[in-house]
């Protein structure tokens, strides 16, 4: 995908003014005549992450399906904070079967549309990461399997939020939660082999694969619209912080969501047919411990008792994704970048 | 036209003709070669436009169908036992949202022990999660109530399963007079949704919803199932008047009259008991037999009709509710309720155990001397198993019981003079 990078330093981010760029080049947010796929009035928490993602997710979907969409959605967080009958944020078809089976039931969908000679109605699915890389891992990997034509995107937030901050596959080691609490010698979530699934939905080589942040807004809406250029399976990977789980400021989300690409934990690229063609190298690069200290969820490993082995580990886990996906040009190599930030 | 073919290709040819647009598969038994030949004629193109999904599980083959039927499209699957429990989650959902899939159970037990064979648990298992549950006597009639079962569903948006014996009758070879498309045409209009997803008209499906209004959706629910026992009889009806063939209804009876013992049961046992109520009444007994063909909506008024003048009644399931008794017999009782009629629960056929003319025949005679005790399971190798409870008293350690029975009851088919 090749697209003009847009670097506007002057205000220390990508959040470039609509106004300063042309018309092609400003958002779908930034249409007054933008579809509000999810429109104003829903209860999700301030800050949240989510809320902005697939607000942004879905009206580039829009856009781009020419407003012929249905969205299929996991029990979570956004299904909770956008609907309770008999009120709902939702201006586009929208069903919400089950925790686990939103990508089966997007098939079904899809299925349907096919059958009725409607393939100009696009399909989006969407859950968090419990329903994603948890309880409805299964399902989402058949559909892949099978490429159904279904758009599924994942707001991950690392965690069981909408039941009240619980660990899941996604929750990042060290990472305290209401089941991983601060507690004995191992504080916070364990340091396991983790469930990168992005890595997984590449290995099955659907057409396309992509991550984002909620920091860059233009760069999520790119890569909907590049997903909505392919059928079949695509998956769209969004961390979204979560205020209320991460312990963090409410007014910190995008920031956040930034230095977790900026650190190098959270890789953002885009793959095609299981290989990656396109990563977004890190601008500035900042130690883990500047993306950990901002959130509670961290807190105990900078304390009184304090576990810099910890930050460590995490640091590595960080450097290896930057090598893996070659975050950082030739010479801002992790052990280059280290010495720098050392001194 | 009457062909000689198995009951699974049956059903497979008579949901062809009921015109599917989703199709969703995944393989248990006895329901595979259901979903094999509807997959053959998918894949044909006969069907045409329909999809043929192979699934990953049985939960993602309901969920698979409830987004199809939501969608709009007329939306098919069958399962059996363990699949039926492992979809149960998008079986209650599907009840829910009022989406008129129709599935095929075909019947089998539940593990553990892991058992393929007969019996009614898995359709107990779901007795309450909203869906139409009709239960087919024969081959013939499996294959015309699946032509009723889209027509009910759709009329009222409530899925239907439709239960028919795993092997008894999937894997018989009978004669069935499958259907014409023509009849099931002018049977069977096109699904036309109550509330479908549509970018011209966006709707919000399947939101929370509190305690201010649940039971009122869950009281929606159970009277549509109340106006299904109109339905019911009333589309059998007319099925009726377009073959010229008795399927379907509530509750079928055979020679009642004057009984004073009448048998009550559901499913392809039916033909077995039958024949044994013939050999019993030329001996002179006054008994008679009620099939159940709707369990769910259950029909107590047409029971009771049914069941009017009979002093005793026999209940003979293929389940039970473990540490309870009979699932049916408790319906049944709950309808004769201050009738003073006597209610005798039987458990048969567990697991496939077959359900022998000879076992009914001594178990009816037993019953007209008025000698049937409350709860019998018929043909219980009563000594097996008090040496399995003599075995777990006398050491902790005492194995799996499926294994000692299997030991014993071997054991004892070597030993002399057995």
């Amino acid at each position: 995908m090749t697209k003009r990078p847009i670097r506007f330093y002057q205000v220390g981010s990508f959040a470039v003014g609509n106004r300063l760029l042309s018309d092609a080049e400003r958002t779908v947010q930034s249409d007054p005549q933008r579809s509000n796929s999810i429109d104003s009035g829903h209860r999700a928490c301030q800050g949240c992450g989510e809320a902005l993602g697939a607000r942004y997710a879905l009206d580039a979907a829009m856009r781009a399906a020419n407003n012929q969409l249905v969205a299929v959605n996991a029990t979570g967080c956004l299904e909770v904070f956008s609907t309770p009958y008999p009120e709902t944020s939702w201006r586009i078809p929208w069903l919400h079967s089950l925790f686990g089976n939103a990508p089966a039931v997007a098939t079904g969908v899809a299925a349907a549309l096919r059958v009725k000679g409607r393939s100009d109605v696009r399909v989006v699915s969407q859950g968090g990461d419990g329903s994603t890389v948890d309880i409805g891992f299964g399902s989402l990997s058949g559909m892949f399997e099978r490429n159904d034509d279904v758009l599924y995107i994942c707001y991950d937030n690392e965690g069981y939020m909408n039941t009240g901050v619980q660990r899941s596959a996604a929750t990042p080691p060290a990472a305290r939660t209401a089941t991983t609490d601060v507690v004995g010698p191992q504080p916070g979530n364990t340091f396991g082999q983790g469930k990168d699934l992005p890595r997984i939905a590449m290995a099955h080589d659907i057409p396309y694969v992509a991550t984002a942040t909620v920091a860059d807004l233009h760069d999520l809406e790119a890569k909907v619209e590049r997903a909505m250029s392919f059928r079949g399976a695509r998956y769209l990977h969004v961390l979204v912080p979560c205020p209320l789980g991460w312990g963090s400021a409410s007014n910190e989300t995008i920031h956040i969501a930034r230095l977790a690409k900026e650190c190098g934990l959270f890789p953002v690229f885009e793959a095609e047919y299981g290989t990656v063609t396109a990563v977004s190298k890190i601008r500035r690069p900042v130690p883990v411990e500047e993306y950990l200290k901002l959130q509670k969820r961290f807190a105990h490993l900078f304390g009184k008792n304090p576990h810099p082995e910890m930050v460590t580990h995490l640091q590595e886990i960080a450097n290896r994704n930057i090598e893996r996906y070659g975050l950082l040009d030739a010479d801002e190599s992790p052990a280059a970048r280290h010495a720098e930030v050392e001194s | 036209m009457l062909t000689q073919i198995e009951g699974s290709r049956a059903i497979a040819e008579t949901v062809a003709l009921c015109r599917p647009e989703v199709v969703c598969a995944y393989p248990i038994s006895p329901q595979t070669h259901i979903i094999e030949a509807v997959g053959v004629m998918v894949k044909e193109g006969r069907l045409a436009p329909c999809e043929f999904i192979n699934v990953e599980s049985e939960f993602a083959a309901m969920s698979v169908a409830l987004g199809a039927s939501a969608a709009g499209a007329r939306a098919y699957t069958a399962t059996a036992s363990q699949g039926l429990l492992f979809m149960m989650e998008a079986v209650y959902n599907a009840a829910g949202l009022g989406l008129p899939v129709v599935m095929t159970l075909a019947n089998r037990a539940i593990g553990a022990p892991i058992n393929i064979w007969n019996d009614h648990s898995d359709a107990m298992a779901v007795r309450d999660s909203g869906w139409i549950q009709l239960f087919a006597e024969t081959n013939q009639e499996a294959a015309d109530l699946h032509v009723q079962a889209f027509r009910l569903a759709e009329e009222l948006s409530v899925p239907v399963m439709v239960c028919m014996d795993g092997f008894i009758l999937t894997h018989a070879v009978e004669g069935v007079d499958l259907l014409d498309q023509a009849t099931v045409d002018a049977f069977l209009p096109p699904y036309d949704p109550r509330q479908v997803l549509d970018p011209a008209n966006p709707v919000s499906i399947g939101a929370m919803v509190g305690p201010e209004a649940f039971q009122e959706v869950r009281y929606l629910a159970h009277l549509r199932q109340l106006d299904a026992l109109h339905r019911i009889p009333a589309i059998a009806e007319e099925f009726f008047g377009a073959t010229g063939r008795r399927s379907g209804g509530l509750v079928h009876s055979y020679r009642t009259e004057d009984a004073d013992t009448i048998v009550v049961a559901m499913g392809s046992v039916l033909g077995t008991i039958k024949d044994a109520v013939d050999i019993r009444r030329d001996a002179g007994e006054r008994i008679g037999v009620v099939g159940i063909t709707s369990f769910r909506p259950f029909p107590a008024q047409a029971v009771r009709a049914a069941l009017a003048g009979a002093s005793q009644v026999v209940v003979l399931e293929k389940a039970f509710s473990i540490g309870h008794g009979g699932v049916l017999a408790t319906d049944i009782s709950m309808a004769l309720q201050g009738s003073g009629c006597v209610v005798r629960e039987v458990v048969a056929g567990l697991g496939g155990r077959p359900i022998t003319r000879l076992s009914l025949e001594k178990l009816f005679y037993k019953a007209a001397q008025g000698e049937l005790e409350e709860l019998l399971f018929l043909d219980l190798e009563v000594d097996v198993v008090e040496r399995e409870r003599e075995r777990m008293r006398l050491e902790r350690r005492s194995g799996p019981s499926a294994e000692n029975v299997l030991r014993d009851l071997g054991a004892r088919s070597e030993g002399p003079g057995r």
